[in-house]
């Protein structure tokens, strides 16, 4: 096994040290949460959901959110994809308000959510059909490049051959790796992580783990990946967000060191382990308060 | 000898088979009066015998099906829509549907009648009404319950209202619709051959009218059983296309991915 400290190298260029003001150097954020607050109902039924959150993320950057069940870290995911709009606040991404105009959004929850009507690789050219500049080559497209594409990205996740298949006929497993592929087959700029890996088993949780941080490596699109594994979070992230119990807020941000590629071996030494300990002391301590 | 599925088949068929040799042999048997119930063998000689006679009142009345259920196929499609894809549509519009379809479709016939007088007018909106609620109440039922979660995938991509009726709800919505046609096809015939039966001088309605009076029951009959066979026949038809259209929809049968 691997010293930790090895692990945190200069390449990374990111420390564990107390931040430093370093934000004239910063790239501008790909995704800023502005005040931003969600109310459900009005009066005196009024559910506040998230309260003034503000979050900054840097272009590249593998952002997880982490935090108590119903705190509002799948809010967040729907907002920046526009899916809703806040009460108050204003959120940007790409510099642009969110659904001012379309951004290149890959999307995956926990339900892999594949059309049952449409054959694996149908499903996942699907975002071709729909974002430019894509969407206007589809028809000419369809069967030669764009096909290409998805056999690529199938064989990359380890489903070469599957193509055809309906997704009943594919395990939890696969359907959540044809669910990766769909996110990803328009290059988005931009992932956006629902508890992707939640109702799978710890094996093939850890598998795709792996996938992703290929597939992350190889793109490198801006990652927001909502998630309950601590282990997850750590082992992918290169920063982790820690909300409070609802009405949620960021209360802890925590740099990962660990340089890449990451292996599960590295899920079990010291600094890891004290890592997703801290993390899981904070949520803890969020959960009392609440 | 034959696979599974055609061993199953020559079973059904076998035992329609002797459904009618159960009929024809229980009315030689206890004797039962041509008049009161004539022998599936009777009622195919005169079915053969009246065909010149008969043909054209069944062309009439396939005309008159075929034009009611096309047009109650695509008034209902779009109500469908209308009330599948909007809240005040769906509050206002369901109540006064469901109201419509209350109502005995014989009472509405001397309506038509006296709007557009007797005739293939009459026979073609009476078929398209009855055959309209099933394909509105499944398209909308269709459409309506399509999973969020299914939306949310394109909406999260920037796709429009449009796109993701086009790729989501309608697909989704395919096997309502295919069942619905299933019912509304052999509504149809209801519509037709009941609007024919009160006001018209031509069909199969008006055939067996004028049959029953005159006593000549295996007229009757051979009438009932040409309706059933175009009801049989459409519904098939129909049901091929439904395989091809929503196949993905019955993987549990035999029907699926062909």
């Amino acid at each position: 096994m691997k010293p930790m400290a090895r692990i945190a190298s200069a390449e990374d260029n990111v420390s564990l040290e107390a931040p430093v003001d370093d934000s004239a150097l910063r790239p501008t954020p790909v995704i800023q949460l502005e005040k931003v607050t969600i109310t459900y109902g009005r009066g005196e039924n009024a559910v506040r959901a998230l309260s003034e959150t503000t979050l900054d993320i840097a272009k590249g950057d593998f952002v997880a959110l982490v935090g108590p069940s119903g705190c509002g870290k799948s809010t967040i995911l729907k907002l920046v994809s526009n899916l809703i709009r806040p009460s108050t606040g204003h959120i940007f991404v790409g510099g642009r308000e969110a659904g001012a105009e379309k951004v290149g959004i890959g999307m995956a929850f926990q339900n892999p959510t594949m059309l049952p009507w449409l054959t694996i690789r149908d499903n996942i050219m699907l975002p071709l059909k729909i974002v430019e500049p894509y969407r206007s080559s589809y028809a000419a497209k369809k069967k030669t490049e764009y096909r290409d594409k998805a056999e690529a990205l199938l064989e990359k996740v380890g489903l070469k051959g599957f193509g055809d298949k309906f997704p009943w006929q594919l395990s939890g497993g696969m359907l959540q790796r044809s669910n990766l592929c769909r996110a990803l087959i328009h290059e988005p700029a931009l992932l956006l992580l629902d508890e992707p890996f939640g109702a799978l088993d710890q094996f093939t949780r850890e598998e795709l783990w792996d996938i992703l941080q290929k597939l992350w490596m190889d793109h490198r699109p801006t990652v927001l990946l909502v998630t309950h594994d601590l282990r997850e979070s750590a082992y992918l992230a290169t920063r982790i967000c820690v909300m409070s119990a609802r009405p949620g807020r960021v209360i802890a941000d925590e740099q990962v060191p660990f340089a890449r590629p990451r292996t599960l071996d590295m899920t079990y030494e010291p600094a890891f382990v004290t890592l997703t300990q801290k993390l899981r002391s904070l949520i803890v301590d969020a959960r009392a308060a609440a | 000898m034959f696979s599974e599925t055609t061993t199953q088949k020559l079973k059904s068929a076998g035992l329609i088979v002797l459904f009618f040799v159960i009929w024809e042999v229980a009315c030689i048997v206890f004797g039962v009066k041509e008049i009161i119930l004539p022998r599936p063998t009777v009622i195919m000689a005169a079915m053969i015998e009246y065909f010149p006679g008969i043909r054209p009142h069944l062309i009439q009345t396939l005309y008159t099906t075929m034009v009611g259920f096309g047009l109650g196929v695509i008034i209902g499609v779009a109500l469908g829509l209308l009330i599948g894809t909007s809240k005040v549509a769906y509050d206002t519009a369901y109540p006064l549907l469901v109201g419509f379809s209350s109502i005995p479709k014989v009472a509405v016939v001397p309506i038509f009648v006296l709007w557009f007088g007797a005739g293939t007018t009459p026979a073609i909106l009476t078929s398209m009404v009855i055959c309209v609620f099933p394909i509105v109440v499944n398209v909308a039922t269709g459409l309506a319950t399509t999973e969020p979660e299914l939306e949310d995938v394109l909406k999260a991509l920037g796709a429009s209202r449009w796109d993701v009726l086009w790729n989501v709800s309608l697909p989704r919505a395919m096997p309502y619709f295919f069942a619905s046609l299933k019912v509304a096809i052999t509504l149809a015939f209801v519509g037709t051959v009941l609007s024919e039966t009160v006001a018209s001088n031509r069909g199969i309605g008006n055939l067996m009218m004028i049959a029953s009076s005159n006593f000549n029951v295996p007229l009757v009959f051979a009438g009932l059983f040409l309706l059933a066979f175009l009801g049989v026949g459409l519904y098939v038809i129909f049901s091929l296309i439904e395989r091809r259209v929503a196949g993905w929809a019955m993987r549990k049968t035999d029907l699926a991915v062909a």
